[in-house]
């Protein structure tokens, strides 16, 4: 980088500890950011980046430590108080008001806007625009904008506000290739000019590209603050995970037996009405895990939500054996043994209620949980006692609220409701994000075995490691189309990511 | 930093019961420290009103006899909010699905006044609960179809049948005998409910009530459907997905309630007028009472016994401060809303731990 970073301290965090219920979050962090750099914050899901910035944009206070703004010791009460300090945010989800234009959001909430949004607003987004390659039309709607055009939103909203200090959390995670590159340049040049970014991620490439400096978090602490120069990936890894990584599951050749899901030509609308799954054909078969890679948002949700009876498909065909199982409702696909991993965990469970009876979830109305029009909670206990030990899940007491359950122990609850009856098809989508290592690792085990016995699984996730680790084949979704299918151990790489990207495209004979 | 007083909000983990029972009494506590700045305002000694709303309430015979009264109609509609509420269906129109339940009694009474009371008081009764589902369905519908927001078609369905029944007694019902008054002919005895020695309690309107209470707590808690009511309530996109039917649970839950506040409604005009009446001489309110009497409950069927005769209690007690103290009638109401907004604000305080906390400087 060709900018040289100043070395006036920007914003200080020491000693920061903050504790949630049963969780120390951040476990006595100090961390540094240097006027004019860019500062990337590495860490695992779950490592504590997130909170450590949410406390420096003031959403939630720490229980110990001190903030210094510019050498100024400070309290930061509420985003109030850190906008007023020159601290912007640009969370993961946006929030920005779907139905309003640009400009009325970029205004959206600051004094003197009566009749908003005035002149000057406009002319000091093109002002950035310009500076920046910040280009985004200020009268368009926002729900009419892509996710990257959304985030230049988010950021012109608090370079307009005066951030100096920009936190950007996990700021690629929705953005297609092209859309990174177009931020990452964004990032240079803000930087360039006297910004100090902070760049929330868990990806090594990323660090590498764009940051001067980087601290590495792990299950809430710092363990390393580095020069990006004087670093690598390994190194990097190794720091972020805490063992070597890239490990190999133990994954024995696959006894592939007959086809249990045959999708031929299905097409579904997103939530917008828009085509967001176009003609996608593919099938997977007993005992093999289809993986499907892809940057979010190229339609694997909804192509999920079509094989489940969530989302209605508006042309195509789902097959399961022999059956015709199109737009069946999900009552229907349970009976037929599909069960259903689903990436956002909230979908699966209901928080409130208890461990036993959300492992009965879906089977509340067969014998023996029901009998006639009561539940039978005998059976359901000494169900939820039996579930709970074989799938090893650390909870209190079957009476728990899953709510109050980590991660990995709430993604184990639902793999254990949807896999006990050995399932003919399982669907897992995202099965482990969020989750820490070892939670991870068991789950892809749990998986793996699910094949081994049998189960035709299909595995959707963003993680391409994870897909390239468990899958016997890798079908790959761009802007709603398979690119290609291509058996695990002649993927490449390279070649998968430029499908990833929609800059390949691998004829397969099923597509015909 | 100029105030070192540092307020946190911490979600809480699980919510013990002491702290349910004691913020209900707490919340309750302070509603009536508020009321009595206003009773001050009106000139009025708070202690002395308050004794005579519990003396008028629960300090004679015949005061208690009233506030059980007041309490079957509020232990009938707010047994069903429970109900419906736990789908986190919120239904608002119980008042009008009560006056629905009490015009098809009423109906029913005066096209077959010669029939025996065996076979047309609970005859009534189906009619009563069947009319308040129905009345209750349209909104149900509305919401499960098209997403109408059930607030409001619910809210604005009481004006429906308000305006029903005042053109039933004023129109077509007028009864002959009435002298001009807006109230259809009184019941012949087959349709009259029995009551208790001397006082108005209708026991039979109570005992159903009492029974539906426990039935519910049963339906909610240990069958199948009140399962896929709890899902639904707490998780929507969780019931979906576990293959349960969103327009059945809404519909289940929303007929239960209309049909209960219906039975309400007939308990009114068989039990205690006779007759049907212009639509606040039928019920003052109790649906909507209702809905705070099964909050004050936290949604539990069976604690909704105890708050509908507490809820009862205050109603007789304002009675009796509006005779003896000539205070207007809007100040029982006034009551009512501040009780409810006090209740429904101390949840805040079993969801969340609230510290008070110095910073050292």
């Amino acid at each position: 980088m060709t900018n040289q970073p100043g070395q006036d301290s920007a914003v200080e965090m020491r000693g920061i500890v903050k504790r949630f219920p049963g969780v120390l979050a951040n476990d006595d962090i100090s961390f540094e950011a240097l006027t004019g750099e860019v500062h990337a914050l590495l860490g695992e899901n779950g490592a504590g980046k997130t909170t450590l910035m949410n406390i420096l944009y003031g959403i939630y206070h720490p229980d110990e430590g001190d903030i210094y703004i510019r050498g100024q010791r400070v309290t930061i009460r509420s985003p109030r108080d850190a906008i007023d300090l020159g601290i912007g945010m640009v969370h993961q989800q946006y929030r920005l008001v779907p139905t309003h234009s640009v400009a009325e959001n970029v205004v959206l909430g600051l004094p003197g806007n009566l009749l908003f949004p005035g002149r000057a607003a406009r002319r000091k987004l093109e002002e950035f625009s310009e500076k920046y390659g910040l280009s985004v039309d200020p009268e368009a709607r926002v729900w009419q904008l892509s996710a990257g055009e959304q985030q230049r939103v988010e950021i012109v909203k608090a370079l307009y506000r005066g951030a100096g200090i920009l936190i950007l959390d996990e700021p690629t995670s929705m953005l297609t290739p092209g859309e990174i590159d177009d931020l990452l340049s964004i990032v240079r040049r803000m930087a360039a000019d006297g910004h100090t970014i902070i760049f929330i991620t868990h990806k090594l490439d990323e660090v590498l590209d764009i940051s001067d400096r980087v601290t590495v978090l792990r299950q809430g602490k710092v363990v390393a603050t580095q020069e990006t120069a004087r670093t690598d990936k390994p190194s990097l890894a190794r720091l972020m995970v805490g063992r070597e990584v890239l490990f190999r599951l133990e994954k024995k050749p696959p006894t592939v037996g007959q086809s249990v899901l045959q999708v031929k030509g299905l097409h579904a609308l997103n939530d917008r009405a828009l085509p967001a799954v176009k003609n996608v054909s593919f099938d997977v078969s007993a005992g093999e895990i289809l993986g499907i890679a892809g940057v979010a948002g190229n339609g694997q949700r909804e192509l999920v939500e079509a094989l489940v009876g969530l989302r209605q498909s508006t042309k195509g065909q789902v097959l399961v054996g022999e059956k015709d199982v199109t737009n069946q409702p999900p009552r229907t696909l349970i009976e037929q043994g599909i069960c259903y991993v689903p990436g956002e965990r909230l979908v699966g469970l209901v928080p409130g209620l208890s461990v036993a009876e959300n492992l009965i979830l879906k089977d509340y109305c067969d014998a023996p949980f029901a009998q006639g029009a009561f539940l039978n909670y005998a059976a359901i206990n000494a169900h939820a006692d039996r579930l709970v030990t074989q799938y090893s899940v650390t909870a209190p007491s079957r009476e728990t609220p899953v709510r109050l359950l980590s991660g990995g122990n709430i993604q184990r609850v639902i793999l254990a409701r949807e896999t006990y009856q050995a399932p003919t098809l399982l669907i897992a989508a995202h099965p482990t994000s969020g989750l820490d290592v070892g939670a991870t690792e068991s789950i892809r085990q749990l998986l793996l075995e699910q094949r081994d016995q049998g189960t035709a699984v299909l595995v959707v996730s963003e993680d391409l490691e994870e897909v390239m680790q468990l899958s016997d084949r890798i079908a790959v979704m761009f802007e709603g189309e398979i690119m290609g299918i291509v058996p695990a151990e002649e993927a490449d790489l390279e070649i998968i990511g430029m499908m990833m990207a929609g800059a390949h495209r691998t004829p397969t004979p099923e597509a015909a | 930093m100029n105030v070192p007083l540092h307020v946190r909000i911490q979600k809480r983990l699980a919510v013990p019961r002491w702290i349910e029972l004691s913020t209900a009494i707490f919340s309750l506590l302070l509603a009536l420290a508020v009321i009595a700045v206003l009773f001050r305002a009106l000139g009025v000694n708070p202690i002395v009103a308050y004794r005579k709303i519990f003396r008028g309430a629960f300090g004679s015979l015949y005061g208690l006899s009233e506030t059980t009264v007041k309490a079957i109609p509020l232990i009938l509609a707010g047994v069903g909010l429970c109900v419906a509420f736990q789908a986190r269906v919120y239904n608002i129109g119980a008042e009008g699905q009560l006056l629905i339940g009490a015009i098809c009694a009423t109906g029913l009474a005066l096209a077959f006044p010669d029939l025996p009371a065996w076979l047309l008081l609970p005859g009534m009764f189906f009619v009563g609960f069947v009319g308040g589902a129905l009345w209750a369905s349209v909104p149900a519908l509305l919401k499960a179809r098209f997403h109408v927001d059930e607030v409001l078609s619910s809210l604005m369905m009481v004006y429906i049948a308000s305006e029903l029944v005042n053109y039933l007694v004023y129109g077509p019902w007028k009864g002959l005998s009435e002298m001009g008054f807006p109230y259809t002919d009184k019941f012949s005895p087959s349709a009259q409910l029995p009551r208790l020695f001397r006082t108005r309690i209708h026991y039979p309107t109570l005992i159903l009530g009492l029974v539906l209470a426990a039935l519910a707590y049963v339906l909610i808690h240990r069958t199948k459907w009140g399962f896929e009511i709890r899902v639904t309530g707490e998780n929507p996109e969780a019931a979906r997905y576990a293959g349960m039917n969103y327009l059945k649970t809404v519909l289940l839950v929303m007929l239960l309630s209309g049909g209960l506040a219906g039975l309400a409604g007939v308990g009114e005009v068989a039990g205690i007028h006779y007759r049907l009446r212009y639509p606040q001489g039928v019920s003052p309110g109790y649906g909507f009472t209702a809905v705070i009497v099964a909050w004050l409950a936290h949604l539990n069927p069976l604690a909704v016994i105890v708050t509908a005769l507490l809820i009862g209690g205050l109603l007789v007690g304002g009675d009796a401060i509006q005779v003896a103290l000539g205070l207007p009638v809007a100040t029982i109401h006034l009551f009512n809303g501040v009780i409810l907004l006090f209740v429904l604000g101390g949840e805040l305080f079993t969801r969340y731990r609230i510290r008070l906390e110095w910073r050292r400087e």
